[in-house]
């Protein structure tokens, strides 16, 4: 098996050493156009400060949708419950914040670790299922919570949501203000350092077994990979990313009420990471940027029957781009690089 | 002890109600590979299509019912040319996106076209009253709802089994490839089979919104019911998605009498059971 | 190969923000109201009877308060999300310009608004949402629907003035059922009944009967069931006549959507004798109610609720409080403005308490009664002048 096949079709035109460790090598260096898309992320400040409040939300879907990839994307574990573990991490924070430590920095780390070993112990049972039984379990459990935290009224605040958030000042400066600076700001330093991170990741020898097990699972182990205690360790570490983006949006909105645990929110999750591209760590956050940005346009423009337009929306999505907007667009790429190829023989083909 | 036999009745009355409006999932999930998260916007259609002619033009129930089928399974016809059966080997995920956003637009179109108020569902009245039996009052409706599972479970489980039909989807499940190699037009008959599975989501549709209501978040609202149910049944088996839906109709009625502080969860947990122990359905081929 | 990928995604990144910068900038004599409501989803129909009432009272009333046009931003929360709620209601104020924060359907997404106001320093008018609690996140705002325990603390203890001595609730398991219960129960209680048991039924339950067979056989003198509106209300009344309760011999009580007029409708003559207690009804008897709804169903062919009562009253409120500004739209000036006003509404006389800000109202108790119209809620009983006794300011009780 080469390093191409493990790597799958997200990774084919990169240049790939033959050898395991240079394939990796070459994937971990910066390219301009994700330092260009970095740099995009700041853009707002500038060209559009009337709209940080939904942008810091972008960021909070964005960051959600990653952790999401981490496991659909990465090691093929499909989930229709995912906002358990988002939900699980802004009631963390949420309630830290009503019994008095209102401090956001701790306040993420702590519901981070809360939603991991949460997400820890929920993965012995996931990563025995597959297919229809995973999406199944996986719902279950999201509805199972959701129905658990509105009997916990004496905690939860039930359907009214939790009453009393006060998020303190990041570093005892920066104040959340109405126009968002500060919720943007923070939600985006959160996305980079965390998408730093799973980007590390995949991109380690850990990483490399992780899509060898969404490619083929029963023949993992036969070159010695741990399939199940891999899933759980991706696993463990998504659901406290989710856990974290939870947190965050907890403490930018200081409001927390049951929907956070709900079906929409993890459909919502799913039809992001589908319409930017599985696999590619940036499908996420370009699914979350044309989801909420089209949801926000179109239901401004026509409240009642906006549906009717995101609906058509995702259609053209799959019909035009089955593999996401950035699996259209490495696919065009990959036609014009090969085209180009053609017309200059003597450069090197990859 | 009366109030048992009144539990299980109900409980089986709902579990049928339930069966009708999956029974067509499981058709095309089992049969095609196919997940149809926009099943409920045909049953969706079924019951506008049966509300609309039994208000506006005074038709009878029973007479809507046929009509209801076939408005479904026409329209899921022409939906299937269109967009679905470009996905039938495209995964899992394609699937999804495409039917949630059908989904969505059903829903739109569905508050444009009939407001989105609730539905009046005037039924005639020997339909709403109840027959005393053996110390138990049998709700007509419920007596009808589980004729006409029964009707329809027999009548599939008959056309899979024993006709040309049942043997070429069969043979096209279980060998796309070999089936096309020995002339079966594969699919006319994923088409046929879609519109079948389409058309009884219209029926269930139009069985069920006297029970349930209709308004246009019907198809996201009793999504997740139907899912369970054929999760539950296991892919492709008729009699799979009854048993599971009798079972589940009867542990929910029965748990919400008995500790009605586990009423909503219930559901849930059986079915988290229930997969934990078969996780390919109680019938499952896979 | 990836670099074009991501390049093509940052572009298009720049691009979807880029698009959104042009908007105009608001003009001096021009007010905006942003409307956040739910105008998607579950509770899609609540919005659309609020947002009806609204433009008939805009048809009525002109678009024009105290020489300054009236302009209405609409937002959609599609359903139940406090942090959507709370996003849109900043971007209304710092985006749109609004001036008044309306419509409010939703207790969580009230809630979240009531922050916003309360920060920015604007005029919130609360067209539906019910729980008591909202009012005290913004000494800027004001309510004009109704309260939970509003209309059944006093409807409990009228209950028990007309014999009835135990009761059974049945109620569903989340916020507003459970405020509805905990409220009704107490107004027995202190009435001197009785609470013979109480079920919460799961959210969104579709099939009753079980429960009903639990009720029916603790032979209580009445049931009190509350449960949202939409298919739940003819749910419950099949299972009730399917169980053979017959609300002659056993009285059913309820808050009035259990028969509201869609309710009605499907429920059909299983629902003749049911009581229930509501701030308003489309049948009410008074002239101004008779136009109101004669004007409504010829605009939008079909009959007015109280969420339509809500967002009509709620315009009212903001005209007259405009008035008495001559436009000035600031928030200490408006909700001064609003303290203390009184005005004949469809459903009879209004205050706001200048203390609370919230409202008071007449609670009317009504039958379920076939009439030469069909079937319709009809008054027996008014309680006047009814406070929320659930707000912590307010010490009636």
């Amino acid at each position: 098996m080469t390093s191409e096949t493990i790597a799958g079709p997200a990774d084919a035109g990169t240049d790939a050493a033959a050898s395991p460790h240079g394939h990796l090598q070459a994937q971990v260096r910066w390219r301009w156009v994700e330092i260009a898309f970095w740099l995009a992320t700041l853009l707002p400040f500038v060209l559009t400060p009337d709209y940080l409040v939904l942008a810091s939300q972008i960021a909070i879907a964005g960051l959600f949708a990653l952790s999401l990839d981490l496991i659909l994307g990465f090691s093929g574990i499909i989930s229709l419950g995912h906002a358990a573990y988002f939900g699980v991490g802004a009631y963390t924070a949420g309630l830290l914040s009503v019994w008095g430590w209102g401090e956001p920095l701790s306040g993420l780390l702590i519901a981070g670790l809360v939603t991991g070993l949460f997400g820890y112990v929920t993965s012995f049972v996931i990563v025995r299922f597959r297919h229809l039984a995973l999406i199944m379990i996986t719902l279950g459990l999201g509805l199972l919570l959701q129905e658990a935290a509105n009997s916990a009224g004496w905690l939860t605040g039930g359907f009214d949501g939790l009453q009393g958030i006060n998020t303190w000042p990041i570093l005892q400066t920066l104040d959340f203000d109405l126009y968002g600076y500060t919720a943007y700001s923070y939600s985006l330093a959160v996305l980079f350092v965390i998408f730093l991170i799973a980007r590390r990741l995949v991109h380690s020898p850990f990483g490399l077994a992780l899509r060898g097990i969404r490619e083929n699972n029963h023949r993992m182990p036969a070159i010695g990979a741990p399939v199940h205690s891999h899933s759980r360790t991706i696993y463990t570490l998504a659901a406290g990313i989710a856990g974290i983006a939870g947190a965050l949006l907890t403490e930018t909105t200081q409001t927390v009420s049951l929907e956070v645990l709900g079906f929409q929110r993890s459909a919502d999750v799913l039809v992001m990471l589908i319409i930017g591209g599985t696999g590619r760590l940036y499908g996420g956050l370009v699914g979350a940027v044309v989801y909420m940005v089209a949801r926000d346009q179109f239901s401004g423009l026509n409240p009642q029957y906006w549906y009717f337009w995101i609906g058509l929306l995702l259609i053209g999505v799959v019909m035009f781009l089955p593999t996401g907007i950035l699996g259209g667009v490495a696919f065009v790429a990959e036609r014009l690089k090969a085209a180009v190829a053609r017309k200059r023989p003597w450069t090197k083909a990859p | 002890m009366p109030p048992v036999l009144g539990v299980i009745f109900d409980g089986i009355a709902y579990g049928m109600l339930l069966f009708l409006m999956s029974v067509g999932l499981s058709v095309t999930l089992g049969m095609m590979n196919f997940i149809n998260l926009a099943h409920l916007s045909f049953a969706m259609v079924g019951g506008y299509v049966c509300v609309v002619l039994m208000n506006t033009y005074g038709w009878p129930f029973f007479a809507t019912l046929p009509v209801a089928f076939i408005a479904a399974a026409a329209l899921s016809v022409v939906l299937e040319r269109l967009f679905f059966r470009r996905f039938y080997n495209a995964g899992e995920l394609p699937q999804c996106l495409i039917t949630i956003g059908v989904v969505f637009v059903s829903i739109a179109a569905a508050a444009y076209l009939f407001g989105t108020d609730l539905q009046p569902v005037h039924l005639p009245a020997y339909l709403n009253s109840s027959i005393k039996f053996g110390g138990l009052d049998l709700a007509v409706y419920r007596l009808v709802l589980i004729a006409i599972a029964l009707a329809i479970t027999i009548l599939l489980v008959v056309t899979v089994e024993a006709t040309r039909f049942g043997a070429q989807v069969r043979a096209a499940v279980n060998n796309q490839r070999m089936a096309r190699g020995l002339g079966i037009d594969v699919e006319r008959l994923f088409s046929v089979t879609f519109a079948l599975g389409s058309g009884l989501a219209g029926l269930g549709g139009a069985l069920a919104i006297n029970m349930l209501g209709l308004d246009p978040s019907f198809p996201l609202t009793y999504v997740i019911y139907v899912l369970i149910v054929v999760a539950v049944g296991g892919l492709g088996s008729i009699a799979g998605t009854f048993a599971a839906a009798m079972l589940l109709g009867v542990a929910d009625m029965a748990g919400k009498y008995y500790i009605p502080a586990l009423g909503s969860v219930l559901i849930y947990l059986v079915m988290l059971v229930m997969i934990t122990w078969r996780p390919s359905g109680l019938f499952g081929r896979r | 190969m990836q670099k074009v990928v991501i390049g093509c995604a940052c572009a298009f990144f720049g691009l979807a923000l880029a698009a959104l910068g042009l908007y105009p900038a608001a003009a001096a004599d021009t007010i905006k109201i942003g409307l956040i409501m739910c105008y998607s989803g579950q509770f899609a129909d609540t919005a659309t009877q609020m947002d009806n009432a609204i433009k008939l009272y805009m048809k009525e009333n002109g678009d024009t308060v105290a020489g300054k046009k009236i302009v209405i931003i609409r937002k959609d929360t599609g359903g139940i999300a406090p942090d959507v709620a709370k996003r849109l209601a900043q971007e209304a104020i710092v985006r749109d310009h609004a001036d008044i924060l309306a419509g409010w359907i939703l207790t969580p997404n009230a809630l979240a608004g009531g922050d916003v106001s309360k920060e920015a320093k604007k005029f919130m008018v609360v067209m539906n949402a019910a729980t008591s609690i909202i009012i005290t996140k913004s000494p800027y705002m004001v309510r004009t629907s109704v309260t939970t325990p509003q209309e059944n603390y006093p409807f409990g203890k009228w209950v028990v003035q007309q014999g009835i001595k135990n009761v059974y609730t049945m109620y569903s398991g989340y916020g507003p059922g459970i405020d509805a219960q905990k409220w009704f129960a107490k107004g027995v209680v202190d009435g001197g009944g009785k609470i013979v048991g109480s079920v919460a039924f799961p959210v969104g339950n579709p099939d009753f009967s079980s429960f009903v067979e639990r009720a029916k056989d603790l032979h209580p003198q009445a049931i009190y069931i509350w449960v949202p509106g939409g298919a739940q209300p003819a749910a419950i009344a099949k299972a009730l006549a399917e169980r053979g309760i017959d609300p002659k011999k056993t009285k059913i009580l309820g808050q009035g959507e259990l028969t509201s007029d869609s309710a009605l409708k499907t429920i059909g003559d299983g629902g003749i004798g049911f009581l229930t207690t509501q701030n308003y009804d489309y049948y009410l008897q008074n002239p101004l109610n008779k136009k109101f709804v004669k004007d409504y169903q010829a605009e939008f062919h079909r009959t007015p609720d109280i969420f339509s009562i809500g967002g009509y009253d709620g315009m009212h409120l903001i005209y007259a409080a405009l008035e008495k500004t001559k436009g000035n739209t600031d928030g200490e000036a408006l909700i001064a403005a609003a303290k203390g006003m009184s005005w004949q509404s469809p459903r009879g006389p209004i205050t706001i308490n200048p203390k609370t800000r919230d409202i008071v109202q007449t609670i009317y108790i009504r039958r379920v009664e076939k009439t030469a119209d069909g079937l319709r809620n009809v008054v027996i009983d008014t309680i006047p002048n009814v406070e929320d006794p659930g707000n912590p300011a307010y010490r009636g009780n």
